[in-house]
């Protein structure tokens, strides 16, 4: 068949870059713009070249919130993941259970972010607060406002809380996939519980919990609407993230262009990230 | 290995069976001997996987008990019961290699690791999977990850028996013959205890001296290929083994004559018993075509290669005959049956003729 070479399918292509140019290119466009101008207001811009990324990069406060950030995510990986498979394993496969405890599961992902905040703001204050007022009734002196540990402690908590079930959805989705003969055998082999967590069980969930530990590494990255309703980033700085920290500085002190300098580095890493995790997927596809 | 006794077994999945319609299997009341291979045949829905995992202790029978040996094993555990079972999906380790997996019922025995070493070599040797030893499993064809099921069970010197839940289902066409006659090897030069269980005809008469038929929850007839295919003792035993199955004909018995319609039948004896609504069993095998005999009309002839199959209508019924590659079909064709090949049925049982 002969092809007939010409440019037309362009168009059909076209609203979708269209779409995207409008939706991410352009607005991303203008943060580049930003980045390396600097302004005193009245519209009036100036070049500064590199200058902002300099500065970002040599200032304590950008690597402080980064460091947080890093805590933050390896902290809440650190609980998720093991207490996710612990209830996905423990979880009915079969019966009325399964509908029961999926729609519980399922509750806290329904739940909005800001209200997720709301609820836990509320929640542990130590005044009228059904969870802090009864931690310092048991003798805890705790206070999310005024102490770090506790304010982390309440982040922490929370977030457990509202992402730990997405874990638990993806790794049951995992283990319901595994055919009854495996677990047959498995016995007839002789092997112990634990035998079969690690040879069965955690294989076939392999592919789940990287997905699973990707989305939650990315998301607690990205962390903001939260953090940002219940502690405002404090006390002082101590739940201040990278997020809640480009915020403040876009918008609580309008210096558009080291915020600007700010979101592209900060969206250079989230993209290095997700490369990385990207290219061990793949790699662990083409080995099956 | 062991001789497995079934001591009046009956399994229903209901918590209270009344009826006799509420038991998955019927009462089985057999025995399995010592170093026997065994076939457990019959459609989907049977009660066959259900009585293998009867003997293999994934289920617990509602009544009755299992001997290993005249030892009572019925409320003993899986493992403690020393089988071995291969499944219908292979099932293997992903993330070992196939050394490994052949070790791993060793191993969670606490086996010392020179015997582990050991046993696992001969294994391999015994499934042909030596130059795959460090090879990671999930990489293996299906029947070679089949093989490793069945290592895993031959590693372990001391198992009672065999088990086999239709283990060709996902084999490719032309590897099931190999391995079937690997099977059958292995069971000739170790003598083990083999229970297979397939709904494939000629899986289950190649492999088994003895093969065990089953019907909506019962065993309808156990015997040799041989036993099966001449005396079916179930007209269901008649249709479900032989390609095509047995025609059976609806008729009525007087002493030694069978009358099918209009037509008159000898029997090669009388009856024993003539109560009941009678059938007559022939094989397609023993239906011969030429020019003496009953006439009838051919709707069809399908060449199957080494012989031809012909439908023919007899008295308005459909019935099969089968004739040599090279015959002739006559053209006015006329059918005779094989006093030989005729069985006699009542209420669908077979019954014995008088001479």
């Amino acid at each position: 068949m002969e092809k007939t070479w010409n440019n037309k399918a362009w168009f059909l292509v076209l609203p979708v870059l269209v779409l995207v140019a409008f939706s991410a290119v352009i607005p991303l466009m203008t943060v580049v713009n930003y980045s390396v101008q600097d302004t005193f207001g009245n519209n009036q811009f100036f070049w500064a070249g590199t200058e902002w990324f300099e500065e970002l990069l040599g200032s304590s406060r950008f690597w402080q919130a980064m460091g947080r950030n890093l805590v933050f995510s390896a902290i809440i990986l650190a609980i998720e993941v093991p207490l996710g498979i612990l209830i996905a394993l423990n979880m009915p496969k079969k019966g009325w259970g399964v509908p029961v405890c999926l729609v519980l599961m399922a509750l806290p992902l329904l739940v909005p972010w800001n209200v997720v905040g709301t609820i836990w703001q509320v929640f542990g204050r130590s005044d009228i607060g059904l969870f802090g007022y009864y931690l310092n009734k048991l003798g805890f002196n705790y206070n999310y406002v005024q102490d770090p540990i506790d304010a982390w402690f309440t982040v922490i908590i929370m977030d457990v809380w509202h992402w730990t079930s997405l874990v638990v959805l993806l790794c049951y989705a995992g283990l319901v996939s595994i055919p009854d003969a495996f677990y047959q055998a498995a016995k007839i082999d002789g092997a112990s519980r634990w035998a079969v967590f690690r040879y069965i069980q955690l294989p076939k969930m392999q592919r789940v919990l990287l997905i699973a530990v990707l989305l939650r590494f990315m998301d607690s990255f990205m962390i903001y609407t939260e953090p940002f309703v219940v502690t405002g980033g404090g006390p002082g700085n101590s739940t201040t993230f990278l997020s809640i920290d480009l915020v403040k500085m876009a918008l609580g002190q309008f210096d558009l262009g080291p915020a600007a300098a700010m979101s592209l580095v900060y969206f250079l890493i989230i993209l290095l990230l997700s490369w990385v995790f990207y290219t061990v997927m793949t790699n662990y596809d083409a080995e099956r | 290995m062991a001789r497995i006794d079934l001591d009046h077994i009956r399994h229903s999945y209901l918590p209270n069976p009344q009826k006799e319609t509420d038991f998955a299997l019927k009462e089985v009341h057999h025995t399995f001997q010592d170093g026997g291979a065994y076939a457990l045949l019959g459609p989907s829905g049977c009660g066959k996987t259900t009585l293998l995992n009867i003997i293999s202790g994934l289920l617990h029978p509602s009544h009755g008990k299992l001997l290993f040996n005249g030892h009572d094993v019925t409320n003993l555990s899986t493992q403690e019961r020393n089988i071995a079972q291969v499944f219908q999906f292979p099932v293997i380790y992903d993330t070992m290699t196939v050394y490994d997996n052949l070790a791993f019922p060793l191993r969670n025995r606490g086996v010392p690791e020179a015997d582990v070493d050991r046993k696992v070599r001969e294994t391999l040797d015994m499934i042909d999977l030596a130059d795959w030893a460090k090879r990671k499993a999930r990489g293996l064809t299906a029947d070679q990850k089949q093989k490793i099921s069945l290592g895993r069970g031959l590693v372990r010197s001391d198992v009672n028996a065999i088990l086999f839940d239709e283990p060709l289902t996902v084999i490719d066409p032309h590897m099931k013959w190999v391995l079937r006659s690997q099977l059958k090897q292995l069971h000739r030069r170790f003598g083990y205890t083999m229970v297979y269980v397939t709904h494939d005809q000629t899986e289950a008469l190649t492999f088994a001296d003895q093969v065990v038929v089953m019907y909506d929850g019962g065993i309808v007839q156990i015997g040799t290929p041989a036993e099966l295919f001449e005396r079916p003792k179930h007209t269901f035993v008649g249709y479900f083994i032989g390609s095509p199955g047995m025609n059976v004909l609806p008729v009525e018995v007087e002493g030694k004559t069978a009358r099918f319609g209009s037509l008159a039948i000898v029997l090669p004896g009388a009856p024993e018993k003539t109560e009941g609504s009678m059938e007559l069993g022939i094989r397609p095998e023993y239906v011969r075509l030429g020019r003496v005999g009953i006439g009838v009309s051919i709707s069809k002839v399908e060449d199957v290669g080494r012989h031809k199959v012909v439908r023919a209508k007899m008295e308005g019924r459909e019935i099969a005959a089968i004739v040599g590659e090279d015959e002739e079909i006559p053209a006015e064709p006329k059918l005779r049956f094989e006093p030989a090949g005729i069985n006699v049925y009542a209420d669908s049982w077979r019954v014995e003729m008088r001479a």
